[in-house]
């Protein structure tokens, strides 16, 4: 796997069987970019024609757009540690003091 | 010199966000406020720096990111890249996809969430190598571009790109095996998805 290459080529996507078209593994290849914002719009466009025509793709970027949503969510923390705030702005006076 | 008072309107409201990423960081609450202590420290001394206009959420980011590795890479010598299976794309699609609109009135997101839960979930993104569950954490969490996360680590943006592409798959396969452990879901493959998916646009963030 190339990790470190200067390529800014997408990395392949294999759909296999889950595309029913030729032209869904194209689609489900860009499911990623598509998500992430990362397509230019003219692209974008055409894969969202796509999404209203293809339910099989169109239930695979859902998927993985809900899924998406539980990660975010659940990895944020709702709430800082007491304390931490004041702390920090306390430090950051000291330094001020200091110089 | 900075001007503190400056600093604190700009810089302190991100403050939660990077505390929840050096938490996914370092996995412990303490080492995690150290760090974002640390974050702000160095942040605010290199304040004169920042140019006015460039993202400051990013810089944040990238230094709370290169405090992280400075202080913690030491402890994990173990190349990343190998400890990270090779797992087929849509690999929870494959296996849950048919879990959609199985009872009405519930997203699959209330699905989803059921089946992981949320600890789960967290679980299983700390549990990926450091490089991926900092691209996953970086893009998925905290919605950074391609581009910023390339500044933000410090990589290329086709580094960034494969390093989400690997390290969401692997997410999904842990995640799956979780659920699995709990007996939560099944062994076996679930069924093809069916095609009466709900009809509606994915969330995107664009």
């Amino acid at each position: 796997m190339d990790d470190q290459g200067m390529t800014s080529e997408p990395p392949a996507v294999d759909a296999g069987d889950l595309a029913v078209g030729e032209e869904c593994r194209e689609y489900l290849a860009e499911v990623h970019q598509f998500l992430d914002g990362e397509l230019g719009a003219e692209r974008r466009t055409v894969v969202q024609i796509h999404l209203e025509r293809c339910r099989p793709c169109l239930g695979a970027y859902d998927f993985e757009a809900e899924l998406r949503v539980v990660v975010s969510t659940s990895c944020k923390e709702k709430e800082l540690p007491q304390g931490l705030r004041d702390r920090i702005a306390s430090l950051l006076r000291e330094v001020a003091d200091d110089l | 010199m900075a001007d503190p008072t400056r600093f604190a309107d700009q810089a302190m409201e991100h403050m939660p966000s990077l505390y929840s990423a050096a938490l996914r960081m370092t996995r412990n609450p303490a080492d995690a406020e150290d760090l974002v202590q640390e974050t702000y420290l160095r942040a605010y001394r290199g304040f004169g720096g920042f140019r006015e206009g460039t993202n400051l959420k990013a810089w944040l980011y990238r230094i709370l990111t290169n405090a992280y590795i400075n202080r913690y890479r030491q402890q994990q010598r173990r190349p990343d890249e190998s400890s990270l299976d090779d797992v087929e794309d849509f690999f929870l699609y494959r296996r849950l996809g048919g879990l959609e609109g199985a009872r009405a009135g519930r997203s699959a997101e209330d699905e989803l969430l059921e089946l992981f839960g949320e600890s789960e979930v967290k679980d299983a993104l700390e549990s990926l190598p450091e490089q991926f569950r900092l691209a996953v954490l970086l893009a998925d969490v905290e919605g950074f571009s391609y581009k910023e996360i390339a500044e933000i680590v410090d990589v290329p943006v086709g580094t960034v790109m494969s390093r989400l592409h690997r390290g969401r798959k692997a997410l999904q396969k842990r995640l799956y095996d979780f659920a699995r452990d709990r007996r939560l879901t099944s062994a076996e493959p679930a069924p093809a998805p069916s095609d009466d998916d709900k009809h509606e646009e994915p969330a995107t963030r664009g």
